[in-house]
């Protein structure tokens, strides 16, 4: 977004200079609008919360979640949750997105397996994952390796759903192309089939942070031993609800910051194209 | 001169779950060494098929075809196939899209390399080779296209419809260039189109598809009167090319 804005360094007509200058005190105004909304919500909400208007035992309020804060970090246990959930997040979605895309390459190259699996896939997607967690627990205990494998699985199925689908979106002429120099079907595929999915690739691995993050947190939930999603559910038992809006906003921030990182990657990725 | 290309009682058929099309009907047809050929017929009438069988692409229902006397079976490396449009990938610098023939045939050495190399210098690409597709104009694209054909150093071209995605004048020019190109490499060529102008200025023989299934309607030997080296854009101006193109039109039986 940023580059666009960058001033020119050629000379330019006063009209073009006015209508830089307008887009560029439109887009400062968004940002400062941005800005001054998160600040009334907290600053409301303490007031809020100071006044009585709203019983901040049950509301929580900003000064109490800062202290929060500091008393996480001091004992470091922030670091440690947010750091469990960040990791299991990150091994969730990446191998998601791998073995998805190893699943796609397999039904891309027989398509008669393609066609046997295509009901499987379609009920497997619209089930709600979530509702596996208890069998997950119980088959793999309340380890670490549960919440992954939660991760996994709502990943996985949009990886190979979206990335298959960008493989069979392969230009057919361009796969012509390369069979009239004798191609074969794996050079087909490493040519081709799976440069041209790899925009495709980079934003399904978009979704899958989201995806993941959904599964982490519903698994930490279920395992209840460590992590953001473990925070929440304890002080939701405990009734410390100044831990779990603390909780929450560290996610938010978390899973916002993970998703700029991809975005980040992708558009370098752009870019070097 | 010698046949490079026979085509023997050619029939070809294709099957959907609808049922069965028949795409061209006995048709047989040579091509002699260095000869520019050009097909043209109504649109969807099995000329793009009749690329498809002899780049062995597609095997026909019944009858033989025979490049250099031996029968196609398979891709052939005496075969280069130019697309409609030039699909140059955008991952890939010009180079490495000119010399992606040679790396899938595992043709790729210091002297195939070099050969890349020189064409696209000796076709004005030679300070683009490390720019991507997308920096280029069509007419430069186009004649990428074209050297990742030449690269592997095919006998015969087959060329679909390959200007149709350019805009008039660029075609114009670029059918100038191409031509150039191939009679200089000295190759056989085989072009599908539906321009009868595009047909008749850059050929030595013109042959005429009725409607699916395809058949040979006619065949013309291209002879104009030319002063000077004969190009495309020349052969335009010679009085015969209204008479071939006229001849052609009546043929095709165009009815809108």
């Amino acid at each position: 977004m940023s580059e666009e804005y960058i001033i020119p360094i050629t000379q330019h007509s006063a009209e073009h200079l006015e209508f830089i200058r307008k887009e560029r005190s439109e887009h400062r105004a968004v940002i400062l609008s941005r800005i001054i909304i998160l600040v009334a919500i907290f600053v409301f909400w303490e007031i809020a919360a100071i006044m009585k208007w709203i019983d901040p035992f049950i509301m929580s309020q900003p000064t109490r979640i800062a202290k929060t804060i500091a008393v996480l970090s001091r004992d470091g246990s922030l670091f440690l949750h947010t750091g469990i959930t960040i990791y299991e997040t990150v091994i969730g979605f990446l191998s998601g997105t791998i073995l998805g895309t190893f699943i796609a390459v397999i039904l891309w190259w027989s398509r008669f397996t393609a066609r046997i699996l295509d009901p499987y896939l379609v009920v497997f997607n619209a089930l709600p994952k979530t509702a596996l967690g208890p069998i997950i627990l119980v088959w793999i205990g309340g380890t670490a390796g549960s919440i992954i494998v939660m991760a996994l699985l709502l990943s996985i199925i949009v990886t190979i759903l979206n990335v298959y689908q960008s493989f069979k979106n392969c230009d057919e002429d361009k796969i012509k192309l390369l069979k009239t120099f004798g191609a074969t079907k794996a050079q087909i595929l490493r040519k081709v089939v799976l440069p041209s999915s790899i925009p495709d690739i980079i934003s399904t691995l978009k979704i899958n942070v989201g995806m993941s993050l959904v599964g982490v947190i519903v698994g930490e939930f279920l395992v209840s031993s460590a992590g953001l999603g473990y925070l929440i559910i304890y002080g939701g038992q405990v009734f410390k609800m100044d831990l779990v809006m603390t909780s929450v906003i560290i996610l938010a921030v978390t899973a916002a910051l993970m998703y700029l990182s991809v975005a980040w990657v992708e558009k370098k990725y752009i870019k070097m194209r | 001169m010698d046949t490079v290309v026979e085509l023997k009682n050619v029939t070809m058929n294709y099957h959907t779950l609808d049922g069965e099309t028949q795409a061209i009907r006995n048709l047989s047809l040579d091509i002699r060494r260095g000869e520019f050929v050009s097909i043209v017929g109504p649109s969807g009438c099995g000329k793009s098929t009749l690329l498809s069988l002899i780049s062995g692409l597609i095997k026909s229902s019944t009858g033989e075809i025979l490049i250099n006397n031996e029968p196609v079976k398979g891709i052939s490396s005496n075969v280069g196939y130019m697309p409609q449009r030039d699909h140059l990938f955008e991952w890939l610098t010009i180079l490495k899209n000119t010399i992606i023939g040679l790396e899938i045939q595992r043709k790729l050495n210091k002297e195939t390399l070099r050969n890349a190399e020189r064409l696209l210098e000796e076709y004005g690409l030679g300070e683009f080779k490390n720019y991507y597709p997308k920096q280029l104009s069509g007419g430069m694209r186009q004649r990428a296209a074209l050297i990742r054909t030449l690269a592997v150093n095919p006998e015969i071209l087959l060329l679909d419809e390959p200007f149709s995605s350019l805009d008039y004048q660029t075609r114009l020019a670029i059918s100038e260039e191409i031509w150039l190109i191939i009679k200089k490499e000295e190759k056989t060529a085989i072009l599908v189109t539906h321009d009868i102008a595009e047909a008749v200025s850059m050929s030595d023989r013109v042959i005429v598809f009725t409607r699916r299934p395809a058949e040979l309607k006619s065949e013309h030997d291209i002879l104009l009167t030319i002063d000077g080296q004969k190009t495309p854009i020349v052969c335009r101006e010679a009085p015969e090319f209204r008479v071939y193109f006229n001849k052609i039109w009546k043929e095709l039986d165009v009815h809108v």
